[in-house]
């Protein structure tokens, strides 16, 4: 790849990730009230937080890269559905709170392992901002680790709900381990992480929690992917429009 | 402790209570304190850390709306530290003896209060400026008298509350000042979000003392250090010199400089509206409460499952020791 070429494809990438922590973030911060007591409520706003403002690192990134005057706020606030590049694990209604740790936990493995990767890319300011993540993310993982065995192993009902949970999931999973020309690119530059890596680990980590937490391990039989492409859930345009909200109000004034 | 008392041995303590009082000694939970003290502070404590979580739900219900990252993030850290704040004081309450399941059932029940202004709708981002500008700056006016209230663990919540609540309040005028220099729209917003919060802040220092049913007796045992009549008057004069410096106008014609009193003189609050809030007839009284009810029916079967994770866990390390103990005779 040519250097300006390598650019924009640097710069590609970091809206995708900036993408994943805001939409993520965005699903966790609906819980801010809304928990099921408030130590929980607390704990989740901090975790929206990092990914909120891991979004802005990456964002911040394209920004500059892009050079033309856009900021975080350009990227979050003035794409529509179809410019949005979350993988789509992450725009999924925040459901129960089973559902919401079940995700979270698949996502915090993934995470923890992506992040500690892209703590060695070329391009410093990438490593950097991974670096950061990589001390959040054990914390993360920790925590939604913690909530699979207490609600697996907790009540029938718990059981029954988080075995749901990762049933509704598990299709959404084999897209994290996906990429595209650009990813390739990229990883072969030393630059992206080249996720497919990183799966047969991911896969073990998960079933051991799984059997640990008394869980059946999906079978594997459905998956859906395209949030790179800009093909998302339906879920993912309402997130847009109130997200967006007073940008579409009130288009180009600050605040 | 003993707990049956005399007439006379009763008098003697309430006598040295009172003693301890007045050399404003800070009374720590395991000391002796008259029931109506106890229960005068539970009441108000009880009272507090409700707003404080209530409090979350106008502001929380900007958070996924909030125009920019930055504010978004600073709304969603506010209101965590709200909720924080709702924590450090149920803890105070339990240190006199009543727990949080007990407070939040007589929430549910709509028998403990919460602070009334949390009542009125937050319906434009301008209203999340003016929450934070005049709800939290009418807090800290409240809660840095409350800083040496009589109560220690009372008393040393303030002093941590009070440093958040400053940022709070600065992070509220921010947004307000941006607006009031945006555009005449922005503008618009801003004045409308104070002529609505206005007077409710006002409210939220309670009745005239003449009418607080609770005021002496707090007054005297230092509960409260000084009166809702004094305190809202040290409020009106802080936020009239920071509306005047955005270019807000404070809806109130009788609002005028008082030379002689060295305050500014203010209109008479609504007290119909105050009283109409409070008992139930808020835009959003029973949307609060419900909301409440509902997130903590809804994480019943979350608390339930941790208490039995719990309880399976200890079993097995309770097994495992037993075990353990065995085969130690063993060898
Ligand atoms: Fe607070
Ligand atoms: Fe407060
Ligand atoms: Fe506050």
């Amino acid at each position: 790849m040519s250097d300006s070429k390598l650019k924009e494809a640097t710069r590609q990438y970091a809206i995708r990730l900036g993408d994943d922590a805001l939409v993520l973030g965005h699903r966790l911060s609906e819980w801010c009230s809304n928990g099921p007591f408030l130590e929980e409520d607390l704990a989740l706003t901090n975790v929206a937080l990092d990914f909120i403002g891991r979004a802005r690192m990456f964002y911040s990134y394209a920004a500059e890269l892009a050079a033309d005057g856009s900021t975080e706020d350009t990227y979050a606030y003035t794409r529509d559905c179809r410019e949005f590049s979350n993988l789509l694990i992450h725009e999924l209604p925040r459901g129960d709170f089973a559902f919401s740790m079940a995700r979270q936990y698949l996502v915090d493995v993934y995470n923890l392992a992506y992040m500690e990767a892209l703590r060695t890319s070329a391009d410093g300011t990438l490593a950097a901002i991974a670096d950061k993540a990589v001390k959040e993310s054990r914390y993360h993982l920790r925590r939604s680790h913690d909530w699979m065995l207490r609600l697996g192993d907790g009540t029938d009902e718990s059981r029954q709900r988080l075995q749901r949970a990762v049933d509704e999931l598990w299709g959404y999973t084999p897209e994290l381990f996906a990429s595209d020309a650009l990813e390739q690119g990229l990883a072969d530059a030393g630059i992206g992480v080249d996720a497919a890596t990183l799966r047969a680990a991911w896969e073990q980590a998960v079933s051991a929690t799984l059997a640990e937490a008394t869980l059946q391990q999906p079978a594997g039989d459905w998956e859906v992917s395209g949030g790179r492409r800009g093909l998302h859930t339906e879920s993912l345009g309402h997130m847009l429009s109130e997200l967006q909200f007073m940008q579409r109000a009130y288009p180009g004034l600050q605040w | 402790m003993k707990t049956e008392f005399t007439q006379a041995e009763l008098e003697q303590l309430e006598a040295r209570f009172q003693a301890r009082i007045d050399a404003e000694e800070k009374i720590e939970p395991k000391d002796w304190m008259p029931a109506g003290y106890r229960k005068n502070l539970v009441r108000q404590i009880s009272q507090h850390a409700h707003s404080e979580v209530i409090g979350m739900q106008p502001e929380g219900n900007w958070i996924t709306r909030a125009p920019s990252l930055h504010r978004k993030c600073v709304l969603l850290a506010k209101v965590q530290d709200e909720g924080g704040h709702g924590l450090y004081l149920y803890s105070a309450t339990e240190t006199l003896g009543v727990s949080r399941e007990e407070l939040i059932e007589a929430l549910h029940e709509g028998v403990a209060k919460y602070a009334s202004i949390f009542n009125y709708p937050a319906l434009t981002w301008a209203d999340i400026g003016a929450i934070g500008w005049l709800v939290d700056g009418a807090a800290i006016v409240n809660q840095v008298s409350l800083q040496r209230t009589s109560y220690g663990p009372y008393a040393r919540g303030m002093v941590r509350i009070c440093k958040e609540e400053s940022f709070h309040q600065r992070q509220g005028y921010h947004i307000m000042m941006t607006l009031a220099r945006g555009t005449a729209e922005q503008k618009a917003m801003a004045q409308d979000a104070l002529d609505r919060f206005w007077w409710p802040s006002l409210m939220m220092f309670g009745p005239h003392d003449a009418e607080s049913a609770h005021s002496a007796q707090s007054m005297k045992w230092k509960i409260k250090r000084q009166t809702n009549d004094e305190l809202r008057q040290k409020y009106v004069d802080q936020s009239v010199r920071q509306a005047e410096v955005i270019g807000l106008t404070i809806p109130d014609p009788a609002l005028k400089w008082n030379e002689a009193r060295g305050h500014y003189d203010f209109g008479e609050i609504d007290w119909d509206e105050f009283n109409r809030v409070i008992n139930g007839n808020g835009m959003c009284n029973r949307q609060r409460v419900a909301h409440h009810i509902k997130a903590h029916e809804d994480g019943a079967w979350v608390r339930d499952a941790i208490a039995a994770y719990e309880s399976k866990k200890s079993r097995r390390a309770g097994a495992a020791a037993a075990q353990g103990e065995m085969s130690c005779q063993t060898i």
